[in-house]
Formats: structure tokens, C-alpha cells, sequence
């Protein structure tokens, strides 16, 4: 496994020494060259997905790019394949071909081979998963008095509405909660983590079934009513990452966006106390913004959400219940 | 009435004088007309002739389609520019769940097992009609209700359905869906579904029990092999769907709280009955396809298909392991057994694969000619290819937790719907057209709306996959000028108007063969299967006789007595069948 950030082998040395005799060394030098700095450069090659800030996120595109490797393999074999015998079995006579219709030694071969092939990716799918999933259990809080003793855990409880967010800090009495995110520059509310430190979030909802998904740490997972998920993320570096709502919701899902700010842990608790000195507490705080809804809009038989989300605390049932 | 069913008398090449290579229709060619009913609108409406119905449910399911791509054309325009507002967010929440829905229930279902198994299987087994007639005149007159039923929610108060076609709990109860759209959805669903659970009481049985004097077990066409597989998951799965709609029913109008948290039920355990009935309705949907596609290929490489028992078996693994799979549409819940599932879903990937070699080996080394309905075989095998592929990665829940309900996702199911129900689909058509209408399409049509459809194919899906990974979600009415998805949405959106309009020419190209008929004759392309030995369109009862059922291409063996399928071991062969007066030709032929 190389690092990605160790350099290709750069074939120049040889061309520098020319002549004759260099071209050829060059041409050897290419040739073992190029795979090495195909595989040098892109051990794990990104095929359109972010690397990933979170260490789950990063295991999680490793995956997905050994995978697709793979399947880019097989796949482009099996699409050559078929291109060839199209192109190299067209019509070239009136003669009626040899009549065969089985042959058992191949057969064999192509149910053998992907097995392998799917208990080899099977194998790899179990080892990523069971890292993602893996959960520390939360006796140690990280608290406003900065972490006590043990591996630190920030616990956040993330309530998906809708149709917005609400983060509350459990340990450090901190909530930040807003809706109906559209507009220039507005993403919505705002969950500040700490870089380095193990995240544990609680995921529910209290009305329709939500998507948390967030692209740059390769994740998503539903917020449901009467399910409770609980997760890690252990975030590797600073920076603000876009989230969104991927499970159809209602309306206005297409608006439910928040991101994730992930800062040093002093500046994390800095923002905390600032929050809490602001009134953002877990009861009763302020919601974020609450916009009006877009213009493009009409509301039919759905009614504009219910503006006393920022009295819906986390755990308690939501006031849409069924009459 | 009932109708008698005739065993066809089995006739020998020597008795018609001859092999000549167009059938008997010359001498028989008018034989069983007369037996209809009443003509025009009234024979189509007291019709209980599997050919009438079949070509009932294909103009019926092909309009479902064009509405439904009507539909997709808005849904593309509207996702061109971040705020484009063509249409509301509302009205576009219920375009995309009509899109889905009209497409997957109403489209590529009952135009594979309503339309053409309904004309082709008969058919293709020997059989005079359909095993139940009036059954299967039932079946039609509940599709199409349902087909009405659900478009006609455009017309109530508060829309038609909004929730997605998978209708999510508690996205659909009364609270959060409280419009009569969503009770006519729901109405459409439940009439569709005893549609097409009486027309897989009909094809098991017809199958079983209709066919002619030596078409065995082994000797059915895949396409009538996967009907029947399919047959039997649609009797598996249908009747979960049907209680789960009950169920959610009973949620918004009845005071039950089946799938509320609030009375003490379960959200969770719609999405467990949906996809029980969902991912197998998935191979619902593709087996048929597959099959057409294995009867098509062979025909246009001159050769017998490849590994037909091998076909066999995958077909049945598909359907036996697509029954074990469906929380892998859960990954992402958080509450299923992730290791099970993506195992489960892996190994499908196994008999998918043995598929495709079959198909490949199909073509080896045959004489490969390109008419229409092989263009788009050949058009499916690629674009079906990208579609497995990227479901191997799907399997994997961590993978899923990547993409899962991305564009990446809408990528992909595109990739393997359009690859069966379009693809496979209009190749079927173009391939049964003549022997359903005694004439042709023309080929110059064809090619052109196969061309458009295939470039336009790739233009429009594959940028799906890049916007998935850039953190597109799906069903979204508008996003951020900032997120930088605009330019790969222009993109999707031209390769959608390409899509679209290469239709044009498939309607001209039914329109023109209207008009001007070139006849067809009874087997144009040389083709294999029983169903070419009769005229076209068949007469009422389909056959007045029949050739030798040897393999599972008579009508090949017919044609062409020193190429005929060899039969290795006489052993599944039934004391039914025939005396064979024919010689069998000494050693394999070179």
C-alpha cells in the first residue's frame, strides 16, 4: 500500500543520457515505468469520489476503489470480449456455422472464476464494514472542561426534521438547529467538530425517514422513527464539508442541506462556550435561520413547517403525530 | 363459451414435401381463420385470444412508457440549471414518483409479461391459447384500470402521488400524504398486482400443461423457461406487495398503526415488505428480457444458443437468490444483517455472469448479421455489462453508504432497466413485430432509433454516475449554483433529448410499415422457435400442425435438416413423444 503522496518513478535520468543506446534503456524504463507510475500515483485511484476526511471515510474509499479497479477489469475484459467476437464473427458468408451449443471445461471456468472473484471482494467488503461500524462505547464524554479521562468522545444527537437539523452537544449542553436552507451562500445550520477526536453521533427523527449524507466522508445513513443509529467519525483534517438530505422527505427535500465545520480541538472549545454564552443550549434554543419558503413553490395540501421547531428538542415526539 | 383446445396434428418434412424454407404457410396458410368472433372494437373487447391480449397490453404498456418519457423529458429540463423553475417543487415530487412508477409497474413489467410472453409463449410451446382465456382477459382489463387509475391521481385535488414509487412509511400515511393521489396510487397498485398475479397463474400453467406432442422440460425456448421462472416470483412476490398496500391502506383510512411509531408500529417493516416484493420484481422485470434476448441472438448468428442448460439454471439461481437480497435496499437503515444480504447480492453476480459468457459463447464463431432487433441485443449485452458491474459495488454496504440514493444509484438502476425494458425490449418488439402483424418494420428506422438511443444512452447516464460521486442526491428539484453540478446535469439533460428523440423514428417506423406493408412472411429472420413455423400474424388456434420437437429450435431443424440441434442423450425425452419419421442425420454435422 503505498502512500499516495510518494512521488512516481520519474523515468527522466535515463532520457537525460540520450544516444542510441539511452532511447532503448528509456523505452525499458517506460515500460516498467508506466504501470509503477500508474500504480505509484494511484494506488487508490479517486474514479470521481472524495478520498475521504474521516478515517472510516478514507477506509471506505479505499474500498470503493480497489472495487471499482476490479471492476473496471472484468468488466472492460467482459465489454473487449463481446466488441471483438461482434467485430470478428460479422457476417462473412452464406455458410451456416458449425452448430456447437456447449462446451463443459469453459463452463465450468466462468461460474468457477466469479466466485472467486466475489468471495475475494466479499472478504475485502466484511473487513471495511465491520471498521466502519465499529462504535466505541461512550463512558467518556468530552465535556466543556475538555476531555476527561479515557478516549474522548464529542456525543452529538442529530435530529433530521422536516425539513432541517438539529445538532445537540449532550456533553457540552450545546444545540444548533435550522431549516429550509435555500439561498445564496446558506447551507444551512452548522455542526462544529473537533479534528482528531472520536465523534459519536445519534441519529433519529421524530416525522418522515431522512438521509444523513455527507459526500466527503463517504457515508450516509437513514434517521428513522423509532430507530436509534449511533456512529463514529474520526475526522483527519480541518475544513468545511456539505451535507444533504438523500432520503426523499417530503417537499422540500431538496432544500434540507447542513454542513460540518471540523476545527482544532481549543478552537472547538472556544466555539462551544461562545454558543452556550449565546443562549444555543440543548432546551429552547433559537433556531437557525428560518426562511421563508422559495418562490418556486406551491404548497398544495402540505403545510409550511411547523415553525416551533426550535421548541422540538431531540428526544421528545414530534407535534405532527397523527390525529 | 369455451374454447377447445385441439392437439395439432405433427406433420414430417416429407409430408409437406419438403423442407423450402418459408414454412407451410402456402399450404396452410389460411387454416383456423374463421373460428374468430365478432370483428373491430368488439372482437377487442370480448376477445379471450392470447394474440389480441398480448397486443392489447404492448399498445397499452408502450403509451404507459411514452407518458412516462414524457415525464423524464420535464424531469431532465427542470435539473438543467440549479433553480431552473419549469415546474414547482410539488408538481416535480409527483412527476418523478409517476416517472417511477408508471415505468416499473406499469411499463417494463406488463410489456415483457402481459405483451409479448402473452402472444410469444403460447406459441413458442405449441399451445392453442393461454391455459385460463378469460383469466388472461381479466388480467388486461385490471392492467389497464390500474393504468388509469393511477394516472387519473393528475386529476384530484392535491395532485397525483408524491412519496416515490417505493412510497416510504411514514412519507405516505395520511398525515404527510393525505391527497387522494396517493389512494388512487394505491389502488393502482393493488389492481396491477392481481393482474399480473393471474398472469403468472396463466403462464405456469401453460407451460406445464399446454404444451405440444415432444416439447419438453429441456426443449422450451428461454424465453418461455425465464417466463416461467418469472411466473413463478411474480406468485412470490405480488401477493407481499398486495398486503403491504392493504396494510398502509388500512395505516390512512382505517386508524391502524401498522407502520407508525406512534401506535407502536414499524416504519421499518414497510420497507421490509416493499422490497421483498421489490428486489424481486427487479428480476421480474429483467428475466424476461434476458430471454429475449438468448432467442434473438442465436437467430442472427446462425448457430443454437449456447450452453442452454446452463441458461437454465442461472435463470432459476437468479430467481432462487433474488428472493434472499432485498434488505441490501436497506444497507444504509442501519438495522439489517449487512453480511448476509451483500453476500447474497453478490452471488448473484455469479449466474449474471454465467449469462453473459453464454451470450458471448452464443456468438462465437456464428455468422453475425446486424438487422435491428440484433443491434439492440448487442446494445443491451453493453449496456447491461456497465449496469452489473456497478451493482457488484453496490452489494457492498460500505459502498452503499458512498453512493446510496445518489445519482450513482439512479445511474445505475438506469443502466440495467433501460438495458432490459428498452434495449432488450425493443429488440423483442422489433424481432415479434412481423410474426404479430404479418409485416415488417423497416430497417433504416430501426438503425436510426437504435443509434440515437445508444449514444444518447451513454451521453445521459453516464455523467448520473460522476454526479453521484460529487454528492448529488436524488429526487431533488434544485441544488446549489455552488456545488459545481451544473455542467455534467446540461450534459445528462441533451443525452436525455437524444433518448427521446430517437423514439421519433420508432414511431414513423410503425406508422410507415402501417401504411406501406412489406409482408412478412411467416419467418423472415430464419429464426429458431416454434412460434416461426406458423403464419403471421397466427391463424385463431395458432397451429394446424406442427413440425418434430427435437430441440429447442423445431423450426430451425425443420429449415435445415443437415444443420439440426444435435441431441446428445435421448434420456428427458417423454414417452409422448411423436414417431419420428425423419432420419436423424449420421454423426454431428461439420
Amino acid at each position: 500500500m503505498t502512500d499516495p503522496s510518494t512521488g512516481p518513478i520519474d523515468p527522466s535520468p535515463s532520457r537525460v543520457r540520450g544516444g542510441r543506446g539511452g532511447r532503448r534503456r528509456w523505452i525499458t524504463a517506460l515500460a516498467i515505468g508506466a504501470p509503477l507510475l500508474l500504480a505509484g500515483c494511484n494506488w487508490y485511484p479517486s474514479y470521481g469520489a472524495d478520498p475521504g476526511v474521516t478515517r472510516q471515510g478514507h477506509n471506505t474509499f479505499k474500498l470503493y476503489s480497489g472495487m471499482t479497479t476490479v471492476g473496471i477489469i472484468v468488466g472492460g475484459a467482459v465489454m473487449l470480449l463481446i466488441i471483438w467476437t461482434v467485430l470478428r464473427y460479422r457476417k462473412r458468408s452464406d455458410e451456416i456455422p458449425k452448430q456447437f451449443h456447449e462446451n463443459g471445461p469453459i463452463e465450468v471456468l466462468y461460474t468457477v472464476v466469479p466466485v472467486l472473484i466475489v468471495a475475494v471482494l466479499f472478504v475485502f467488503t466484511v473487513i471495511t464494514e465491520n471498521d466502519v461500524d465499529a462504535t466505541q462505547s461512550a463512558t467518556a464524554s468530552f465535556t466543556s472542561s475538555g476531555p476527561s479521562s479515557g478516549e474522548p468522545v464529542v456525543d452529538i444527537t442529530v435530529t433530521a426534521f422536516q425539513w432541517g437539523w438539529r445538532f445537540d452537544y449532550t456533553g457540552l449542553n450545546v444545540g444548533v438547529a435550522g431549516e429550509l436552507t435555500n439561498g445564496p451562500n446558506n447551507h444551512g445550520p452548522q455542526m462544529v467538530v473537533p479534528v482528531g477526536e472520536t465523534l459519536q453521533i445519534t441519529l433519529v427523527s421524530n416525522d418522515t425517514i431522512h438521509g444523513f449524507y455527507l459526500r466527503d466522508f463517504n457515508f450516509s445513513r437513514y434517521a428513522q422513527p423509532g430507530v436509534t443509529n449511533i456512529f463514529d467519525f474520526n475526522v483527519l483534517r480541518a475544513g468545511t464539508f456539505d451535507g444533504q438530505c438523500t432520503q426523499f422527505c417530503g417537499l422540500y427535500h431538496s432544500e434540507m442541506l447542513f454542513s460540518i465545520r471540523a476545527v482544532s480541538p481549543a478552537a472547538f472549545e472556544t466555539w462551544a462556550s461562545a454558543e452556550v454564552a449565546a443562549g444555543h443550549t440543548l432546551q429552547g434554543s433559537p433556531s437557525g435561520a428560518e426562511n421563508n419558503p422559495p418562490p418556486n413553490t406551491r404548497i398544495t395540501s402540505t403545510p409550511p413547517p411547523n415553525s416551533g421547531s426550535s421548541a422540538a428538542p431531540s428526544a421528545t415526539t414530534n407535534a405532527k403525530a397523527p390525529a | 363459451m369455451t374454447t377447445t383446445i385441439e392437439r395439432p396434428e405433427v406433420i414430417t418434412p416429407e409430408e409437406l414435401g419438403g423442407p423450402d424454407g418459408h414454412g407451410p404457410e402456402e399450404q396452410h396458410g389460411d387454416a383456423g381463420h374463421g373460428h374468430e368472433g365478432p370483428s373491430g372494437i368488439l372482437n377487442w373487447l370480448t376477445s379471450t385470444d392470447h394474440k389480441v391480449i398480448g397486443v392489447s397490453y404492448m399498445i397499452t404498456s408502450l403509451v404507459t412508457f411514452f407518458i412516462a418519457g414524457i415525464m423524464a423529458m420535464v424531469i431532465r429540463s427542470q435539473l438543467l440549471d440549479p433553480h431552473t423553475s419549469l415546474v414547482s417543487f410539488q408538481t416535480y415530487n409527483e412527476l418523478f414518483t409517476m416517472h417511477g412508477s408508471l415505468m416499473m409497474y406499469l411499463f417494463a413489467g406488463p410489456f415483457a409479461f402481459g405483451g409479448l410472453a402473452n402472444y410469444i409463449v403460447p406459441l413458442q410451446v405449441g399451445a392453442p391459447d393461454m391455459a385460463f382465456p378469460r383469466l388472461n382477459a381479466l388480467s388486461y382489463w385490471l392492467y389497464l384500470s390500474g393504468v388509469i387509475t393511477m394516472l387519473s391521481g393528475f386529476l384530484v385535488a392535491g395532485g397525483a402521488a408524491s412519496f416515490g414509487w417505493v412510497s416510504y412509511a411514514p412519507l405516505s400515511n395520511a398525515t404527510n400524504s393525505p391527497g387522494a393521489g396517493s389512494d388512487l396510487w394505491l389502488m393502482a397498485l393493488a389492481l396491477t398486482g392481481f393482474s399480473a398475479i393471474f398472469t403468472g397463474v396463466n403462464l405456469v400453467a401453460t407451460i406445464f400443461y399446454l404444451r405440444a406432442p415432444g416439447m419438453t422440460m429441456f426443449r422450451i425456448p428461454i424465453f418461455s423457461w425465464n417466463m416461467l421462472v418469472t411466473a413463478i416470483l411474480i406468485l412470490i412476490a405480488f401477493p407481499v406487495l398486495f398486503a403491504a398496500v392493504v396494510m398502509l391502506f388500512c395505516d390512512r383510512h382505517f386508524g391502524t398503526h401498522i407502520f407508525s411509531v406512534q401506535g407502536g408500529g414499524s416504519p421499518i417493516l414497510w420497507q421490509h415488505l416493499f422490497w421483498f416484493f421489490g428486489h424481486p420484481e427487479v428480476y421480474i422485470l429483467a428475466l424476461p428480457y434476458f430471454g429475449m434476448v438468448t432467442d434473438i441472438l442465436p437467430v442472427f448468428s446462425r448457430k443454437p444458443v449456447f450452453g442452454y442448460k446452463g441458461m437454465v439454471f442461472a435463470t432459476m439461481s437468479i430467481a432462487g437468490l433474488s428472493t434472499g437480497v432485498w434488505a441490501h435496499h436497506m444497507f444504509t437503515t442501519g438495522v439489517v444483517l449487512l453480511p448476509f444480504f451483500s453476500l447474497l447480492s453478490y452471488l448473484i453476480a455469479v449466474p449474471t455472469g454465467i449469462k453473459f459468457f453464454n451470450w458471448i459463447g452464443t456468438m462465437w464463431r456464428g455468422q453475425l448479421s446486424f438487422q435491428t432487433p440484433m443491434l439492440f441485443c448487442v446494445g443491451f449485452l453493453l449496456v447491461f455489462l456497465v449496469g452489473g458491474v456497478t451493482g457488484v459495488l453496490l452489494a457492498s454496504p460500505p459502498v452503499d453508504f458512498l453512493t446510496h440514493d445518489t445519482y450513482y444509484v439512479v445511474a445505475h438502476f438506469h443502466n440495467v432497466l433501460i438495458g432490459t425494458a428498452v434495449f432488450a425490449g425493443f429488440g423483442g418488439f422489433y424481432f415479434w413485430y412481423p410474426k404479430m402483424f404479418g409485416r415488417m418494420l423497416r430497417e433504416s428506422l430501426g438503425k436510426l432509433h437504435f443509434w440515437f438511443l445508444f449514444v444518447g444512452f451513454w451521453v445521459a447516464f453516464m455523467p448520473q454516475y460522476l454526479l453521484g460521486l460529487h454528492g448529488m442526491p436524488r429526487r431533488v428539484a434544485s441544488y446549489a449554483p455552488d456545488t459545481g453540478w451544473t455542467t455534467l446535469n446540461v450534459v445528462s439533460t441533451l443525452g436525455a433529448y437524444v433518448i427521446g428523440f430517437s423514439f421519433f423514428f420508432f414511431l414513423i417506423n410503425l406508422w410507415v410499415s402501417w401504411r406501406k406493408p412489406v409482408p412478412s412472411g411467416s419467418n423472415p429472420w430464419d429464426a429458431h422457435g416454434l412460434e416461426w413455423f406458423t403464419t403471421s400474424p397466427p391463424p385463431h388456434h395458432n397451429y394446424t400442425h406442427l413440425p418434430p420437437i427435437r430441440s429447442e429450435r423445431p423450426t430451425w431443424d425443420y429449415n435445415h435438416p443437415e444443420h439440426r440441434t444435435i441431441v446428445h442423450k435421448p434420456k428427458d425425452k417423454k414417452s409422448s413423444d411423436p414417431p419420428d419419421r425423419t432420419k436423424e442425420p449420421a454423426g454431428a454435422p461439420s
